[in-house]
């Protein structure tokens, strides 16, 4: 029997600490998009560390990203034509890269890729600061930390990371067309006709909803971590791991439950 | 926040008392700071000083008691109130703690950006005076990462007088810097005194930086006030744990166990079987 309850408090401690961590996580978010509506600083300064950390998170992030969709499109084309190829029904090979990609795999493959870039980043940067007494230091100037180094991210991470997800669309798509042209019977205009007539805007959009909350969730973990990191190295070591494996964790339970959503609201039919 | 009579003291503290969980840090400590003087903070590791500078610049809230810092309460300011405040006082941390993505330069512009609508060949200006000031001319575009320990200990008092503080806080000016280098941050700190007259909160465990940069010494042990006085009061203190500490005696009890190893180990004898 008291093993059983062991079980059952073991169960209760877990939920307990992962529904605090969730509250931290939505306060850190909330707190910072407050910031950005009413920060105690400068306008100017704070649209230029916005546009600073933008370039860093988003466009340095273009040709990885580019990169991987691509042979993301390429595979998932080669994936399909080897079973569509045996029920005769190449033709569906747009349709499926179009779909899988839109809707599914630009934004994941861009959230885990982001993931590693700047969630990492974030963890590390804010965590040193924290062990330098960097954060201190900002807090005694009046540079609130929270202001001057979480909310830009926030910002940049919300408008980037959509962004990357539709340009990794974009990629994916010409990685399926690359196969189609090449060892299917397809011109690039009939593959992307294909493409098109296969595809609904809510495709789109739904992984550009998808996307906005990956940004938000990678950022405010990556955040938290950091701000959380307690002494010495290790620990910023530690703060980076965790934020990496939390981010995809919670990227992966996002993307569940929004499918879902999608699906039973009719937005999968 | 009207600036304060001239006869109310800069920091106030009453009763203060700071723990951290169930330790108790500060165990219920008041004093005062007056206006222009000089107060070191003269304690051993461990003593609660730091974390009472913390406190004084708001980093660190009070349990109990009240800290006023120009007219203040810290325990109920607001956070722009203490925003305000913040940009009156400097802090010089004690490892630095100058951001290292930016220039040692960009670290001593960056509140002046930030908080004033100065130009920004104005704020280079300024930036070059300071510099000058902690005798670091010409060092702008070096990045923290590549000055010595003492260099980047003036460049962060050369950011902590940035705004032209009201109030000067040192972490541990002296400590981890040669002697050479630490007479040096000493002598900075004498120079700031006589060019600004501002009051100024120094925490250190150095007994000879404190007894020369000292206008009063406030000797806290174990979250207490052991005493407080001018330097020569100080020296002459009879209290028997001040004293162990000006004398540079050892702790009782277990430091006994660490000569005997040393012993052992150097001597090749056993002291005591």
């Amino acid at each position: 029997m008291s093993a059983t309850f062991q079980f059952l408090s073991g169960v209760g401690g877990i939920a307990e600490t992962s529904l605090s961590y969730l509250g931290g996580l939505t306060q850190l978010i909330g707190r910072s998009l407050l910031l950005l509506v009413a920060s105690p600083l400068k306008p100017g300064r704070r649209l230029e560390r916005a546009i600073r950390q933008s370039i860093i998170v988003g466009v340095r992030a273009i040709p990885i990203v580019s990169l991987i969709t691509f042979f993301v499109g390429v595979i998932i084309a080669l994936q399909g034509a080897y079973e569509l190829r045996r029920l005769g029904a190449m033709q569906l090979v747009p349709a499926l890269v179009a779909i899988s990609i839109t809707r599914e795999l630009g934004p994941l493959i861009t959230a885990v890729v982001v993931i590693g870039r700047s969630g990492s980043a974030f963890a590390a940067e804010i965590g040193t600061m924290r062990v330098t007494e960097e954060l201190d230091a900002l807090q005694t100037m009046a540079l609130d930390p929270l202001a001057f180094l979480v909310a830009p991210k926030f910002l940049a991470m919300a408008v980037m990371v959509p962004c990357l997800a539709v340009w990794a669309d974009l990629m994916g798509l010409l990685g399926g067309s690359f196969f189609g042209v090449t060892s299917g019977n397809f011109t690039l205009a009939s593959f992307l006709i294909g493409v098109r007539d296969s595809l609904v805007v809510s495709d789109v959009l739904s992984g550009i909803i998808k996307s906005l909350l990956f940004g938000l969730v990678i950022t405010a973990v990556g955040c938290q971590e950091g701000l959380s990191t307690g002494g010495g190295a290790e620990e910023v070591g530690k703060a980076t791991t965790s934020a990496v494996v939390i981010s995809i964790l919670m990227v992966i339970l996002i993307d569940v439950v929004f499918t879902a959503l999608f699906y039973l609201t009719g937005g999968g039919s | 926040m009207g600036s304060p009579a001239l006869d109310t003291p800069e920091i106030s503290v009453r009763g203060l008392k700071v723990c951290y969980g169930d330790r108790e840090v500060l165990r219920g400590i008041s004093f005062d700071v007056r206006h222009g003087e000089t107060v070191v903070i003269l304690g051993g590791s461990g003593s609660g000083k730091s974390t009472l500078l913390r406190t004084l610049v708001g980093l660190q809230k009070p349990n109990e008691g009240e800290v006023w810092v120009r007219g203040l309460d810290l325990a109920r300011a607001s956070l722009r109130e203490m925003d305000e405040l913040r940009r009156k006082i400097g802090l010089s941390f004690q490892g630095g703690a100058l951001i290292g993505s930016m220039s040692v330069g960009e670290n001593i512009a960056l509140p002046l950006l930030e908080h004033s609508n100065l130009a920004p060949s104005t704020v280079e200006v300024m930036v070059r005076i300071k510099l000058e000031q902690v005798g670091l001319s010409g060092f702008e575009n070096y990045m923290p990462s590549e000055l010595s320990g003492g260099m980047r200990k003036r460049a962060a008092v050369a950011r902590a007088i940035a705004m032209d503080p009201e109030i000067l806080f040192f972490d541990e000016p002296s400590a981890g810097l040669d002697p050479i280098t630490a007479a040096g941050i000493d002598n900075l700190i004498l120079d700031l005194k006589k060019a600004y007259s501002i009051t100024t909160v120094v925490v250190t465990h150095e007994l000879a930086s404190a007894f020369l940069i000292a206008d009063r010494i406030i000797v806290i042990d174990h979250g207490n006030i052991l005493a407080i006085g001018t330097v020569p009061q100080i020296q002459q203190c009879s209290t028997p744990r001040v004293r162990q500490f000006l004398d540079r005696v050892a702790e009782s009890g277990d430091d006994d166990d660490k000569v005997d190893h040393l012993r052992m180990y150097t001597e090749g004898i056993r002291v005591k079987p």
